[in-house]
């Protein structure tokens, strides 16, 4: 069968069985966007590259299958780097495909020309310039493999013009042939023996839990060890829901700004259990004085993470849900080493203590008074459904959402974490509404980030995508704010952004959402319930929430997690 | 093809021998033969932060493969990490690392240097002994060529400097594991004798 590049690549697209993508068409990818017309596959028309990037990761983050965005060349492929980057930093598999000027104009400096291999090639697992239109099946088939196995991430496909309108005999690969690429899943079975008897030596253990436990579907496999072994877990900020936070072990989140618990029980530990976690800046603080008496067991499918930061004192290499059940396995094979394993009791009381004795804390004045973030987030964590999805931009608004939230199921928290990317949350939560349809999906956002990408929701409205966001408006942006409060004596440097400009009740209506605002606390309640019940198009609420509101607990840069500051009373101790 | 970086003084283990650490380790790099994969190298070093102190490139007799032999300094990062970041490349199939207590070193280097009627014998007499070449003759240059151990080489172009350099190219060393020795019933023997 004779096809076109063009109809190849959707054909691939099809075979790997892909129902929707995200994209915006232009000048090199022309010829692509005409057998979209006859293909099953939903394309959703965004309103800028940028959008279905983080479409298709919020996509992937909630349904665990591969995101798919299509750009043209130049100018898009370079509006599609900010989502390549944060899906490279948190592992999120996506499969970018750009157009490209023709071959024979490449080089050039031709119309809408950019180097599109060279620019992603640190942003992303692999890339693929193709030039053979006889190569389509074949790269596509390697692209969603690497994706989407050993540690996801996002790959490209940039796709020249003359490839696409050039003929190829069809064919599909029935196996990839990538010698150079083997990703190892099974974990050492001498290392996980090591890991077992390290574990039953342990006075003080915490489980470390990363997004890897999440990549790894591994979160029934980690509530199984966790019921044998009695030991704390603390999710970080990408694996938040992967160990219920309602569960009497479950610490919270560590880091920067994670709750005193989770926070002390790791520098108190005497072994940390790292599963498909990174020893990230922001969750260890000055990296020589993190947790420093404590070994270390480390669980992760990249090789290159064990031993970057911290050398691990047992290193496994491997799927963190294979080598957990790997353990389980060996810890029920050999019953009187589990009896005679060391007690933990007293740890747990003690951090169980800490839980009591530090709990998150903030102060809503009288109802008609100015109006808390996190009471915002309390209420409309008690008025939606449980499995709510809750999507967040980054800055406080995404910390207190991260603290608040009680994030009871695996992938019902999506966010920016490694890169940090304001505007995250509107078009990741489309993405995530799209591969999720019959669950409710919340975004929270920032009125700082909410202006970088807003425009989504004209995609939303038009694609009839119902999402809801519940907006933080504090007319700063607040965490840039909170550091000049803190560490820059209160001279406020460029970070006023206005309450009222833009109008966020009108701009949203414009883009065709229901929306409110909310200015005091009385109104937060009622308003929530008048949003769960829209749900024709997209729902925006701005809540007017305090300017000064600081993000607590902190640990401040370059000091070690000795130092929290619980809270602003701490401020003045200093 | 092969493609080098030699750095502006030309020299490999200068300061490890005195101080008797050795700061440079040899990876010899089986990529995929294609477009683009050097650029993947050069670029993770160069983002990560590693520094290369020298590069040779070229096709190896199966033209599907290339090897590239990369001399690194693992004063910019652990050797381990540096290698667990290069096999995370689609492209890269095999490193070795080579140690130079086992593997043969090798590295061409190429230089035009003053020599007129005084000086002309002198120079020709420092080639012969470093079992160099004339490659081209001017009327008051010469343009040699040697081979060998990089240590040989660093002898080679610190003796011509004397009589002035006007320009000097290396290859950067390329290098293979050493052969081995024993035979296997050798080996078997001393085994069972160990």
């Amino acid at each position: 069968m004779k096809l076109t590049g063009a109809q190849a690549l959707i054909k691939s697209l099809e075979m790997q069985g892909v129902d929707v993508m995200f994209g915006l068409p232009g000048g090199a990818i022309l010829p692509v966007y005409d057998p979209i017309i006859d293909s099953p596959i939903r394309h959703i028309l965004v309103r800028h590259e940028q959008g279905a990037g983080h479409m298709a990761e919020g996509y992937a983050h909630a349904t665990g299958r591969p995101g798919v965005a299509m750009v043209t060349s130049g100018p898009a492929a370079t509006n599609i780097v900010t989502p390549l980057a944060d899906a490279y930093m948190d592992s999120v598999p996506i499969v970018v495909i750009t157009g490209q000027v023709a071959t024979g104009l490449i080089g050039s400096d031709a119309f809408q020309e950019a180097d599109t291999t060279g620019i992603t090639m640190s942003v992303t697992k692999h890339n693929w310039l193709v030039t053979d239109a006889n190569d389509i099946p074949n790269v596509v088939a390697e692209a969603f493999h690497v994706a989407t196995t050993g540690r996801p991430g996002p790959v490209l496909i940039d796709f020249p013009k003359d490839v696409a309108n050039a003929e190829m005999d069809w064919y599909w690969p029935t196996s990839v042939d990538m010698p150079g690429y083997k990703p190892n899943t099974r974990g050492h079975s001498k290392m996980i023996a090591a890991a077992v008897k390290m574990m039953f030596e342990s006075a003080k253990p915490v489980f470390y839990v990363g997004g890897g436990v999440l990549n790894a579907r591994g979160s029934e496999a980690l509530a199984e060890l966790v019921e044998i072994t009695g030991i704390p877990v603390v999710t970080t900020l990408m694996a938040r829901g992967a160990f219920p936070d309602d569960h009497p072990l479950c610490l919270g989140m560590p880091g920067m700004h994670g709750n005193y618990t989770a926070v002390t029980a790791m520098q108190k530990s005497d072994l940390l259990i790292a599963l498909g976690s990174r020893f990230d800046d922001r969750v260890t603080g000055k990296l020589d004085g993190f947790a420093p008496g404590a070994k270390v067991i480390h669980v992760d499918i990249d090789p290159a993470e064990l031993g970057k930061l911290r050398r691990p004192d047992v290193p496994i290499v491997g799927d963190c849900r294979s080598v957990i059940e790997d353990i389980i396995r060996a810890i029920k094979a050999d019953p009187d080493a589990y009896q005679q394993r060391t007690d933990i009791s007293d740890w747990v009381k003690t951090v169980k203590q800490w839980q009591e004795k530090y709990p998150l804390k903030y102060e809503q004045p009288a109802l008609s008074g100015v109006l808390k973030p996190q009471y915002v987030i309390e209420k409309l964590r008690d008025a939606v459904p449980s499995d709510t999805i809750v999507v967040s931009g980054v800055g406080q608004h995404q910390m207190w959402a991260s603290q608040y939230w009680k994030f009871n199921y695996p992938y019902t928290w999506i966010n920016s974490g490694g890169l940090g990317t304001m505007g995250f949350a509107v078009p990741a939560a489309i993405g995530a509404k799209v591969g999720m349809p019959d669950r409710t999906v919340w975004a929270i956002d920032g009125d700082g980030c909410f202006q970088m990408t807003a425009q989504e929701l004209v995609t939303a409205s038009m694609e009839r995508i119902p999402i809801k966001v519940a907006l933080l408006n504090n007319s700063y942006l607040g965490m840039v704010r909170q550091w000049q409060e803190m560490f820059y004596g209160e001279r406020y440097s460029e970070v006023y952004l206005s309450p009222d400009l833009p109008d966020y009740v009108k701009w949203a209506e414009a883009m065709g959402c229901a929306s409110f605002r909310v200015e005091n606390a009385e109104e937060v309640g009622p308003t929530i319930e008048k949003a769960n019940e829209i749900n024709d198009r997209p729902v925006v609420i701005e809540f007017r929430t305090d300017s000064s509101e600081k993000v607590f607990p902190m640990v401040p840069a370059g000091v070690t997690n000795d130092n929290i500051i619980l809270g602003p009373e701490g401020l003045n101790g200093k | 093809m092969s493609i080098s970086y030699i750095p502006g003084n030309g020299s490999y283990i200068d300061a490890s021998e005195s101080a008797g650490v050795i700061h440079h380790h040899v990876l010899s790099v089986l990529v995929e033969n294609r477009a683009g994969v050097l650029a993947r190298i050069a670029q993770l070093f160069s983002r990560r932060g590693y520094n290369i102190f020298s590069l040779a490139v070229a096709p190896t007799d199966d033209s599907r493969f290339s090897r590239i032999t990369i001399v690194v300094d693992v004063d910019s990062a652990p050797l381990e990490q540096i290698t667990k970041q290069l096999h995370k490349l689609i492209n890269v199939i095999k490193i070795s690392e080579l140690d130079p207590a086992d593997s043969v070193e090798c590295e061409l280097l190429v230089a035009t240097v003053n020599a007129d009627i005084s000086s002309r014998g002198h120079v020709m007499e420092l080639v012969a002994l470093f079992d160099g070449k004339i490659i081209d003759v001017g009327i008051d240059k010469l343009t040699v060529l040697a081979t060998g151990e990089p240590s040989k080489l660093d002898d080679f172009s610190e003796l011509l400097s004397s009589f002035g350099i006007v320009e000097l190219q290396r290859t950067g060393r390329v290098a293979l594991a050493k052969l081995e020795r024993q035979s296997n019933k050798l080996k078997n023997t001393t085994g069972r004798a160990g």
